[in-house]
């Protein structure tokens, strides 16, 4: 029954077999336990985090607003092949569809979705709607191309028929700066409307130069904090943590104050006479990424102190003492054991600027914008979740590819946020 | 043990008190609630309109502000959670809006007919609120012999330094035009074509590295104030105001300035629209109309108001004879028809 009898050479069998059920019944009732502490957190986080993100992912490929409000026509074409003009049955459809529609008041949704396809089709539609013939009309392809020749176009057909849903790739597409031409096949969009490769890649770019430059500054800070006796390592702590203490728009308000032309920095300068006219350091790439290393740098001095702390003074002085010189000892001894800190500090600055958008708005010219600016564009003034949950769809994406690949570069079981 | 028991039982009387204050019947219905446009134009309007007409019609009234887009409306509609009643847009947001059934009609009826007013403040769906320009405004005090004109916007080496346009297609592309040397007369005209609309581009592409994008009306005189721009296009009032108040000396260049009004609508299905129509009543009648433009020079919609209007304002309101002389009216039809894909090609040029 004791850990002595057990040592002295094994326990009997059945004995043995008891205290395996033993053993098992307590670990279940361990987990649990366990399970039971964290299930509501799970919950929450399901609730709160997962479920809204899937359904914003959804909304990146839904696809039902037509289909909705003109399900005859889109019925009708269901079967159509998309080479000539569609059946008679397909008018006749449009018409009816249109006429219910308008007199719900909700076409502007789906002149609104067919838009995005062909620019000028909610005009179409709403050009259309106004003068649709009073009752069903016995031509009806004839009634509507003489309302408007548009109609005996195939292109316009098909763009009904793309936005039948469904499911669709048109706003993850674009998103892509991709789009479908009337045959079906992905072609890329023309050059004055490619814009979000071009913003993905500022946004990791200038993401990157941020992280950059926080580390570079924040791992002496860092290290200084960690050498000092706890009382003042704290109090100067204070200081780091100090701009968690103010809202981050009276923060960028200042900012504007100090870069602007007539401003406490442009001030200066001149008044030491290094430069001999106002330098134009607001609304540039220089204002973004100094306000958002402003903002991002405790994120990076606090994993990297706690890590320091961790490290034992002993291992310097033994390489110290082993003839190492203090440059060696850094970069063989300090620095390796510093490099969870240095992984966490990054990655934690990095996802965060990746989201920024309000700091380039408010300091940033019109080529800063990064690509939240467009998420929120899209969300908030033109309502189109499409194309707003596409756009997060690729940062969620590009986020995780490069995860990843930080986690095969750094090790992930060597992350260590403290 | 009854330490336990004591703690236990305060809880469960917290969670008993908390559930059946939430389950308290949501009592009353929301106060009238107006959308302006900030700044010191909704400074202004407070002052002439809002604290009036809480105090003779003894309405209780919420102001907000907002900075435009036919999205926030359509969302605000669509989401069923509208708590907006009345809201001033502008020409071609009044035209979509309208035309999505966003808004109420008007009972003409209600504000005393529609002869009172200019006939342009007249539409199914709105009622004019303020008459306004778009103008080119630099600071005098930095700039003794100033721009004249659009092509002189985009003259960076006689005035160097930077230029605020408002973000977006409206009136930057009819201004890129006026600057390539396009009659006012033709701007639409041409920004109809694919060539026009390229070419206003081509035009803005010279001036993109020096250009800052403004969203809200305050942003320009305060840009002007500061020194980080040069020249910039701004509501004439907001500049006439930030001369009056701030003591500066901006100055405005009327000519070729871009004419346009902006109108009062009643949000669809508002709770308050008895309350609505006493307010639009209210700013709509001539007495308390010519209250504004002292404050700020917008011009006003009705005949009657702008007879009252205190004489020594007059010089500075859009439809004083010379600053009309040779303005380009807004053109919100063409708006309405291709601001989607304008505003599009706008986002796609500006971000590159």
């Amino acid at each position: 029954m004791t850990a002595a009898d057990g040592a002295a050479g094994g326990i009997a069998a059945p004995a043995r077999a008891d205290l395996r059920r033993q053993l098992g019944r307590s670990r279940r009732r361990e987990r649990r336990q366990a399970a039971l502490l964290v299930a509501p957190l799970v919950l929450f986080l399901f609730a709160t985090f997962l479920a809204p993100i899937a359904a914003m992912l959804w909304r990146g490929v839904a696809d039902e607003e037509v289909s909705r409000i003109l399900p005859r026509v889109t019925a009708a074409l269901a079967g159509w092949d998309g080479r000539a003009l569609p059946p008679e049955a397909a008018f006749a459809a449009l018409i009816e569809d249109m006429r219910a529609a308008r007199d719900a008041g909700t076409l502007a949704s789906a002149g609104t979705r067919l838009n995005y396809d062909i620019n000028g089709f909610r005009t179409l539609v709403f050009a259309t709607a106004r003068r649709l013939p009073a009752e069903q009309p016995a031509d009806a392809r004839t009634a509507l191309i003489a309302i408007d020749a548009k109609w005996g176009d195939v292109e316009t057909w098909g763009a009904i028929r793309r936005a039948a849903g469904p499911a669709t790739d048109f706003y993850l597409l674009a998103a892509l700066d991709l789009k479908r031409n009337a045959a079906g096949d992905v072609v890329a969009a023309p050059a004055n409307e490619a814009v979000f490769v071009n913003l993905l890649l500022r946004t990791l770019g200038i993401s990157a130069l941020v992280t950059l430059v926080c580390l570079l500054l924040g791992y002496p800070v860092a290290y200084y904090l960690s050498s000092l006796p706890a009382r003042t390592a704290n109090l100067l702590m204070v200081l780091v943590l100090l701009p968690f203490w103010t809202s981050l728009l009276v923060r960028l308000a200042a900012w504007v104050v100090m870069l602007q032309r007539d401003g406490i920095v442009n001030n200066l300068l001149l008044r030491l006479d290094l430069v001999s006219s106002p330098l134009s350091l607001l609304y540039s790439r220089f204002a973004v990424v100094v306000a958002m290393v402003h903002v991002l740098l405790p994120f990076m001095v606090l994993p990297l102190m706690s890590v320091m702390r961790g490290i034992p003074g002993a291992h310097l002085r033994a390489a110290a003492s082993l003839g190492a010189p203090p440059r060696t000892v850094f970069r063989r001894i300090y620095l390796p054991q510093t490099l969870p800190g240095i992984a966490a500090g990054t990655l934690l600055v990095f996802i965060q600027a990746l989201g920024y958008y309000i700091t380039p708005a408010l300091v940033g010219g019109g080529d800063d914008q990064m690509i939240g600016s467009f998420i929120a564009f899209y969300a908030t003034r033109t309502i189109n979740w499409g194309m707003a949950a596409a756009l997060s769809f690729m940062l969620l994406g590009a986020t995780v590819l490069l995860y990843f690949i930080y986690s095969r570069l750094v090790g992930f079981e060597r992350l260590r946020l403290g | 043990m009854f330490a336990r028991n004591s703690t236990a039982a305060t809880v469960l009387a917290g969670a008993l008190a908390a559930g059946v204050l939430m389950s308290a019947p949501a009592a009353q219905a929301r106060d009238l609630t107006i959308v302006s446009w900030g700044g010191a134009y909704q400074d202004a309007q407070r002052q002439a309109y809002f604290k009036p007409f809480m105090d003779q019609i003894k309405t209780k009234m919420v102001e907000e502000s907002w900075d435009g887009g036919i999205g926030v409306l359509r969302a605000k509609i669509q989401s069923k959670a509208n708590t907006w009643d009345v809201v001033q847009v502008e020409s071609e947001e009044l035209l979509i809006g309208c035309e999505e059934g966003l808004y109420e009609k008007i009972d003409w009826s209600k504000l005393g007919g529609q002869g009172k007013f200019i006939p342009s403040a007249v539409n199914p769906c709105g009622v004019g609120a303020i008459v306004y320009n778009f103008v080119l405004a630099y600071d005098g005090a930095r700039t003794k012999d100033g721009p004249k004109s659009w092509a002189d916007f985009w003259d960076v080496q006689k005035w160097p330094g930077k230029r605020a346009m408002r973000k977006g297609p409206k009136t930057t592309l009819e201004i890129a035009l006026m600057a390539d040397g396009v009659k006012p007369e033709d701007v639409y005209k041409e920004l109809a074509t694919d060539a026009g609309v390229e070419r206003a581009f081509k035009k803005l592409d010279q001036i993109k590295a020096n250009i800052i994008w403004w969203e809200k009306g305050a942003q320009p005189p305060q840009l002007l104030a500061s020194g980080d721009a040069a020249m910039v296009v701004a509501y004439n009032g907001r500049i006439s105001a930030a001369n009056k108040t701030d003591k500066r000396d901006f100055k405005i260049v009327w000519a070729n300035s871009i004419y346009t009004i902006d109108s009062w609508v009643i949000m669809k299905d508002s709770p308050n629209k008895d309350a609505a129509y006493n307010f639009l009543a209210f700013v709509n009648d001539p007495k308390n109309q010519a209250k504004l433009p002292p404050l700020i020079p917008y011009g006003v919609t009705t005949a009657a108001a702008t007879a009252m209007i205190d004489k020594s304002v007059l010089p500075e309101l859009p439809t004083a004879p010379d600053n009309f002389k040779s303005v380009v009216h807004l053109d919100d039809k063409f708006w309405l028809e291709n601001l989607d894909k304008l505003n599009q090609r706008f986002n796609a040029w500006v971000a590159k």
